[in-house]
C-alpha cells in the first residue's frame, strides 16, 4: 500500500502538535501565568525563540499550552460524539422506520437547527463560561454527525446476506450491531472523527475568541487571537503566530482525515489504484 | 472486416490476454464464451480501448482498416459509439437517472454527428421505435426508473445502434434479466444485425444462449481462445476438454437422492404478506401492495420442493417469511408442526431445524471474521457445544473444505468455496430443512456442477430437506422432486419436476419454458444420454 505524500505531511503537522501537547504537560520554556511588563513585546531571540507578548510572557510557551487545551478541547468533545452518537446511530439503524427510528433523527435536525455558537451560549449563559462549558457545546454538536454516519453506514449493512444469516442464527439486533456492524463501520467513524477534530480545534478557537472557552489565565490560541487583534499593526506577530497555529493544525487534520478516507474507502481506492 | 490478430493484454505486468485472434464479419454473430475471469470482458474492453491504468496491449485490431492499438484518445472518442456501440449487463447502471430517454439516445446523435437539438430528438424516437420503444406509447422524455429492466436494455441498444456502427459489442446482454424478456431482447439482436448488416460480438457465459444466436463461436480460458470455429461445429465436435466440460456442467444433474418421506416437515397455509404502499402526504396511504398471495404448498420430510419464478414474482418476500424474518398478514406457516411467529422472535430449538444459504458468495460473510467463527455463528442457537472445532472441521469437511481453513479470513477463498462455506454454516446445527435462496445462481457452470453434486450428495447422506429458489429453471430440474411456479405472488402452477417441465399446464409456465434458451440435444454428435437437456 502506498501512502499519498499529502497524508504523510497531514500525519506529521498533527504529530507534532500532539507531541508539543504532551510535552507542554511536563514542560515549557517559560511559566505562563508569569507577568513581566519589562519584558513585553520583544522579538524573538535566544530566550524567547518566538518574543514575548504585551504582558511580556513567553509566546512559544503560550503557544504549546495553547495547543494543548485546544486538542484537549476537540479531543475531548468527538469523545462525547462517538460515545453517545454512534450508539444512537446503531439504534436507529436497527429500528429503522420505526418510532425510535424517528425520535433519534429529529431529536439529531433539532440539535442541528441550532448553530454550535448559540448552543454555546447558552449554555454559557446558564453555566458560565469556561474549558468544560466549551467541551460540553462542541460535543453536544459533534452527537448528531456521529449518529448519523453510523446510521447511515449501518443502514446499508443492515440489508445484507451476513446479517440476514445472523437473523436466521437467532441473533438480535443489539449483539447484531455490536458484532456486525460495529466492526465494519469503524474505517468511517475513524475517518469522521478525524475531520470532527479538526472542526471541533476551529470550534475550540471560536469560541475562545468571543470569549466563551478556556478563561484567563490559561492561554488559548482563540484568546490569543482575540487580544492581538488591537495591536494587530504594531505587533502583528502576536496574532500571526496563533492563527498559523489553528491554520497547521486543521489543515494537519484535514490532510489526515482525507488520507486516511482514500486508504480505507474501498469505492475510492481502487480509482487511484 | 474486423480482424483481430494476437491481441494480448497485460495489467502490472500481470497477463490477462494472450494471443487472442478472430474476426467479425457484418451481419454475423460472433459468441465468446467463458467463465468469469476468463478474459472476455476484457477482450470486448481492449477493442474499445476503455482499460485499467497500468495495462498494455499489443497485436493489431483493425477496423475499417484502422489499427485501434495504435489510435489516439481523440480519434477513439470518435469511433466509440459511432462506428463500435456496445451494451453491458446491468442495465439498471448504465443509464443516466436523472436525463431522460431521448436526451440519452439523442447525446451520441448531436455528439457525433453534431445534429441540432430537434433533428436529434427526431432520429432518437426513430431508434426507440427500431428497438420497440415506440414514441407513442414510451415517450421520449420518460426517465430510466419509469421503465422495466428489459425496456431499459432496450434504450441501451438505441444509443449503441443509433449511428449505424459497424461493430455492436454486447457483454452479457441479458444476464440480469429475466428469461422472458431475455428471449425478447436476443430477438431483439438478431434482427437488428440482419437489418443493419453489422457484426455482433456476444459475450456470455451461457453456452444455451450462444447455441441460439452464434453464427460462429469461441470459447475463452484463462485468457485465450482454446476452441473457435462455426457455432455448429465446435458444438457437434468439442475437440477441446474444456468446451466439453462447460458443455456438460451446464446441463449437469445430479443423482436424484432417496425418495421423501410422506410426513410433512414445512407447512404453508393461505400466507400473505403486505406491504404499506408509500405514503402520500401525512395522512393518506395508498391501498398495501400484495407481495405474497394466499400461497399454500406442503414440503414433506426429506423433499427436495423448487420454487421457480421471474424478479419480483414475490419469491424472495415468501422465503423472508418462512424464515421468520418478516411479518405475514394472513396465514399460517408450520415447521415440524410449530406454528412460525414471523416477526416476532422464534424459539431457538425451532430455528435450529431450518438454516439458509443465500444468492450473493460476497455478501454472506462478515469480512472481519474467520471462517472459524463464521461457520459457528448458528451455534448461538443451541449454546456452544464442548466439540464446537471438532464440529466446525466436521461441517467443513462435508463441504469439501479443510479444517485448517478455519483459520483464514473470506476474502481467501473464491465465489464456489465461498458457497461451501455458506453451506457449511447452514449445516452446524443439524437442520432438518435448508432454504437455498438462488444458492447457484452467482457462479460459473462448473462450480454450480460441483455445488448441485455436493448438495445431492449431503441430502442423500444427511437425510435433508432443501427448498430451492430460483429463476433458472435448468437448475430446479436439476435438483428438485416437485416445483412450484409463482407468478405476482400467487402459485400458478405445481406438480413433480418431471411433470411440469415436460407437460406445462399453465400459460404462464408454457411462457417461461418456451423462453429458456436450450442447447440441442443432438450435441455433441454421437452422444447420447440428457447432457443436452438444458431445460
Amino acid at each position: 500500500m502506498r501512502w499519498p505524500a499529502q497524508m504523510i505531511l497531514g500525519a506529521a503537522l498533527t504529530a507534532l502538535f500532539l507531541a508539543v501537547a504532551l510535552l507542554s504537560l511536563l514542560w515549557v520554556p517559560q511559566d505562563v501565568a508569569a507577568l513581566n511588563i519589562a519584558a513585553k513585546l520583544q522579538p524573538p531571540s535566544p530566550a524567547h525563540p518566538l518574543g514575548t507578548d504585551h504582558f511580556g510572557r513567553d509566546m512559544l510557551s503560550m503557544l504549546m499550552v495553547g495547543a494543548r487545551s485546544s486538542i484537549a478541547v476537540a479531543l475531548v468533545a468527538v469523545g462525547i460524539g462517538l460515545a453517545a452518537g454512534v450508539p444512537l446511530g446503531l439504534l436507529a439503524a436497527a429500528r429503522h422506520g420505526g418510532w425510535i427510528d424517528e425520535l433519534v433523527m429529529r431529536g439529531n435536525d433539532l440539535i442541528f437547527a441550532f448553530p454550535a455558537l448559540v448552543i454555546a451560549i447558552l449554555i454559557t449563559a446558564v453555566l458560565g463560561p469556561s474549558a468544560l462549558n466549551a467541551i460540553l457545546a462542541i460535543g453536544i454538536f459533534n452527537i448528531p454527525v456521529f449518529a448519523r454516519v453510523t446510521r447511515g453506514a449501518a443502514l446499508s449493512l443492515w440489508t445484507l446476506d451476513y446479517i440476514l444469516a445472523a437473523r436466521v442464527a437467532g441473533k438480535g439486533a443489539l449483539r447484531i450491531s455490536v458484532e456486525h456492524i460495529a466492526p465494519n463501520i469503524l474505517n468511517l467513524l475513524i475517518v469522521q472523527g478525524t475531520i470532527q477534530f479538526s472542526l471541533g480545534i476551529l470550534a475550540e478557537a471560536g469560541l475562545s475568541y468571543v470569549g466563551l472557552g478556556a478563561q484567563p489565565p490559561t492561554p488559548s490560541w482563540g484568546r490569543m487571537l482575540a487580544e492581538a487583534q488591537t495591536m494587530i499593526y504594531t505587533a502583528p506577530r502576536l496574532a500571526l503566530l496563533p492563527g498559523l497555529a489553528i491554520v497547521a493544525l486543521v489543515l494537519g487534520l484535514n490532510l489526515l482525515g482525507d488520507g486516511l478516507r482514500d486508504l480505507l474507502d474501498p469505492r475510492l481506492r481502487r480509482r487511484s489504484a | 472486416m474486423i480482424a483481430v490478430e494476437n491481441l494480448s493484454l497485460e495489467i502490472h505486468g500481470q497477463p490477462i490476454l494472450r494471443d487472442v485472434s478472430f474476426d467479425l464479419r457484418a451481419g454475423e454473430v460472433f459468441g465468446l464464451v467463458g467463465e468469469s475471469g476468463s478474459g472476455k470482458s476484457m477482450t470486448a474492453l481492449a477493442l474499445m480501448r476503455l482499460l485499467p491504468h497500468g495495462s498494455r496491449l499489443t497485436g493489431r485490431a483493425t477496423i475499417d482498416g484502422a489499427d485501434l492499438t495504435a489510435l489516439s484518445e481523440p480519434e477513439m472518442c470518435a469511433l466509440r459509439g459511432n462506428r463500435i456501440g456496445m451494451i453491458f449487463q446491468e442495465p439498471m447502471t448504465a443509464l443516466n437517472p436523472v436525463q431522460t430517454i431521448g436526451a440519452q439516445v439523442a447525446e451520441t446523435l448531436r455528439l457525433h454527428c453534431g445534429t441540432p437539438r430537434a433533428k436529434a430528438r427526431a432520429r432518437a424516437a426513430e431508434v426507440l421505435a427500431r428497438v420497440g420503444l415506440p414514441a407513442e406509447r414510451f415517450g421520449l422524455d420518460r426517465y430510466p426508473h419509469q421503465l422495466s429492466g428489459g425496456q431499459r436494455q432496450r434504450v441501451c441498444i438505441a444509443m449503441a445502434i443509433a449511428l449505424r456502427p459497424a461493430l455492436l459489442i454486447a457483454d452479457e446482454p441479458t444476464t440480469a434479466l429475466d428469461v422472458t424478456t431475455q428471449a425478447q431482447i436476443l430477438d431483439l439482436l438478431k434482427r437488428l444485425v440482419a437489418e443493419d448488416s453489422m457484426a455482433l460480438m456476444l459475450i456470455t457465459h451461457d453456452l444455451a444462449v450462444v447455441a441460439g444466436m452464434a453464427d460462429r463461436l469461441a470459447v475463452m480460458q484463462k485468457g485465450e481462445i482454446v476452441e473457435t470455429g462455426p457455432t455448429g461445429a465446435v458444438l457437434a465436435e468439442m475437440r477441446h476438454p474444456y468446451t466439453r466440460d462447460l458443455f456438460e456442467a451446464s446441463g449437469h444433474r445430479p443423482d436424484p437422492g432417496p425418495a421423501p418421506q410422506e410426513a410433512p416437515l414445512l407447512e404453508l397455509q393461505g400466507v400473505t404478506r403486505d406491504y404499506p404502499d408509500a405514503r402520500h402526504g401525512l395522512f393518506r396511504r395508498s391501498a398495501p401492495f400484495r407481495a405474497v398471495s394466499e400461497v399454500s404448498f406442503t414440503l414433506r420430510r426429506g423433499e427436495s420442493l423448487g420454487l421457480v419464478g421471474e424478479s419480483g414474482c414475490g419469491k424472495s418476500t415468501l422465503t423472508r417469511a418462512i424464515l421468520g424474518l418478516e411479518e405475514v398478514q394472513g396465514g399460517e406457516i408450520r415447521l415440524d408442526g410449530e406454528r412460525v411467529a414471523a416477526g416476532q422472535h422464534m424459539p431457538a430449538h425451532m430455528r435450529r431445524k431450518m438454516q439458509v444459504v443465500f444468492q450473493d458468495p460476497y455478501g454472506s460473510f462478515n469480512p472481519r471474521w474467520r471462517v472459524g467463527r463464521l461457520v459457528a455463528e448458528p451455534f448461538h442457537l443451541t449454546g456452544r457445544p464442548a466439540n464446537a472445532e471438532a464440529r466446525v472441521t466436521e461441517a467443513l469437511e462435508a463441504v469439501g473444505l479443510r479444517a485448517r481453513d478455519a483459520q483464514k479470513y473470506i476474502h481467501e477463498f473464491s465465489g464456489g468455496q465461498r458457497q461451501r462455506i455458506a453451506i457449511a454454516r447452514a449445516l452446524i446445527t443439524r437442520p432438518e430443512l435448508i432454504v437455498l435462496d438462488e444458492a447457484v445462481s452467482a457462479l460459473d457452470v462448473r462450480v454450480r456442477a460441483q455445488i448441485l453434486d455436493l448438495l445431492a450428495e449431503l441430502r442423500a447422506r444427511l437425510g435433508l430437506s432443501y427448498l430451492f429458489i430460483s429463476h433458472d429453471l435448468g437448475v430446479v430440474r436439476a435438483i428438485t422432486d416437485r416445483v412450484l411456479v409463482m407468478r405476482a405472488g400467487r402459485i400458478v402452477e405445481r406438480g413433480a419436476t418431471e411433470a411440469v417441465f415436460a407437460h406445462p399446464q399453465h400459460p404462464y409456465t408454457q411462457e417461461l419454458i418456451a423462453a429458456a434458451p436450450v442447447l440441442p440435444a443432438d450435441w455433441p454428435q454421437g452422444r447420447t444420454g440428457d447432457a443436452g437437456a438444458l431445460v
